[in-house]
């Protein structure tokens, strides 16, 4: 078990940005209306943001970012790393860190990674910038976290196309001396699980050929090419009613952290059914757990930050707060991190 | 763990359907209630009751109420 407590280290900062287009679930072209109703009624998504072809998460991340380091006011020269989290880079290569590094006008003492995570990736990136950070000699960093998940999917899939959203974040870390409690964190992983949110073709294990792009009826509702994403939707659940609330659950005993004094349980939503499958075997109360899948659906690695951004701004600016972040999905990965907030800077929600 | 409490678990995931119409030899999927929904419950309700896991394949694969009940006893050993 992987147990992580990271000191010296605290959130200075948080902000999203989506794209201004917006897709209703109801005007989802195979959904009829009785269609639309049920599966808003399981997953809780009414609509999403979609961005435009031309639109990737990094510029997302970078609009997000921009804003966040201006009203943090931050001298750009002394961001010292940058770690974007995503799994719609801009390129195979080079890596989308080092582009966000230039377009936003960081030194080129700047140290930046890419990271492949989803849906649990803003916990898995959050323990990886925060490490770096608390050493001291590196002293601001930005975690950006991203994804236009929504190209990837078939638009004649119901199992994923009305589900996901795109959006991009900013987090803001500093190293800091004084007598903060850090961040505590937990992480899993089960490879085994690999085929469960997928895209086959398009990498190196199965490269793109002719027959990538034939378009194959699987059931009813859901037809898509091997370029697009499979989620196998029952298996994800039944994944993730037991992981999520098991790893929440190993976070507080490890590390004895009382839930009664924990502010918010925020979680990445998938569908509002499974959430509140998770949210009732942790006997969380509901205004404890935000939800900002009903606008934004399924963000992947930006769920976390954006529910944080769009439920939780007033008091995240005015007050001192203590949060438990949990993330699960594709990989299969799944992570949960402790942490606290004292009036941070978080700009309304940006949109492209 | 009893067939007769699986199936009362079982039917307890439905809202329309009567109890008296759900049996051990029920072809589930056939019942008009059927719903991707009630999957996602009978898998929740099989992790709540049960702590056992129940895949995608599983659902797809069985027919009948018992055909669940037997990979539910199989993994629970």
């Amino acid at each position: 078990m992987s147990y992580l407590s990271i000191g010296n280290v605290k959130i200075s900062g948080i902000s999203a940005c989506v794209p201004k287009e917006v897709e209703e679930v109801i005007s989802f072209p195979l959904f009829t209306l009785d269609n639309a109703e049920n599966f808003t009624k399981t997953t809780g998504v009414e609509r999403r943001r979609k961005a435009p072809f031309e639109v990737c998460s990094s510029d997302l991340c970078f609009k997000a970012a921009d804003k966040l380091i201006q009203e943090l006011q931050w001298d750009r020269t002394e961001i010292d790393c940058l770690v974007f989290v995503t799994q719609t880079p801009d390129y195979t290569l080079p890596a989308t860190s080092v582009i966000l590094q230039h377009r936003l006008g960081l030194s080129t003492s700047c140290y930046t990674l890419d990271i492949s995570s989803g849906c649990s990736g803003w916990v898995d990136a959050l323990g990886v910038i925060s490490s770096l950070l608390s050493h001291g000699s590196m002293k601001k960093g930005l975690l950006l976290a991203g994804d236009t998940i929504l190209k990837f999917c078939s638009d004649t899939d119901k199992s994923t196309y009305p589900l996901f959203g795109d959006a991009g974040t900013a987090t803001a870390l500093e190293f800091t001396d004084k007598d903060v409690h850090g961040i505590d964190f937990t992480f899993n992983s089960d490879g085994e699980g690999r085929d469960v949110i997928i895209i086959k073709d398009g990498g190196f294990r199965n490269p793109v050929n002719e027959k990538s792009f034939i378009k194959e009826t699987i059931s009813e509702g859901i037809e898509r090419s091997r370029l697009d994403l499979i989620l196998e939707g029952m298996d994800v659940f039944s994944f993730g009613i037991s992981k999520a609330p098991q790893s929440v659950n190993n976070l507080l005993n490890h590390f004895s952290i009382d839930a009664e004094k924990v502010d918010h349980f925020i979680f990445h939503q998938a569908n509002k059914f499974m959430n509140e499958k998770i949210r009732k075997k942790l006997k969380l109360p509901e205004e404890k757990v935000p939800y900002s899948l009903r606008d934004f659906g399924n963000t992947s690695c930006a769920t976390i930050p954006l529910t944080m951004v769009t439920q939780l701004h007033d008091s995240l600016i005015k007050q001192k707060l203590s949060h438990v972040a949990c993330g699960f999905g594709v990989g299969l990965s799944w992570g949960s991190c402790y942490f606290q907030t004292d009036q941070i800077v978080c700009p309304d929600l940006i949109e492209y | 763990m009893k067939q007769e409490d699986f199936l009362e678990n079982f039917a307890n995931q439905f809202d329309e359907t009567d109890a008296s119409e759900i049996t051990i030899n029920t072809a589930f999927k056939d019942l008009e209630e059927w719903s991707s929904l009630l999957s996602l419950s009978i898998i929740a309700m099989c992790d709540e009751e049960y702590d056992v896991k129940i895949k995608g394949d599983d659902i797809r694969n069985a027919v009948t109420v018992e055909d669940l009940y037997n990979i539910v006893i199989d993994r629970k050993q």
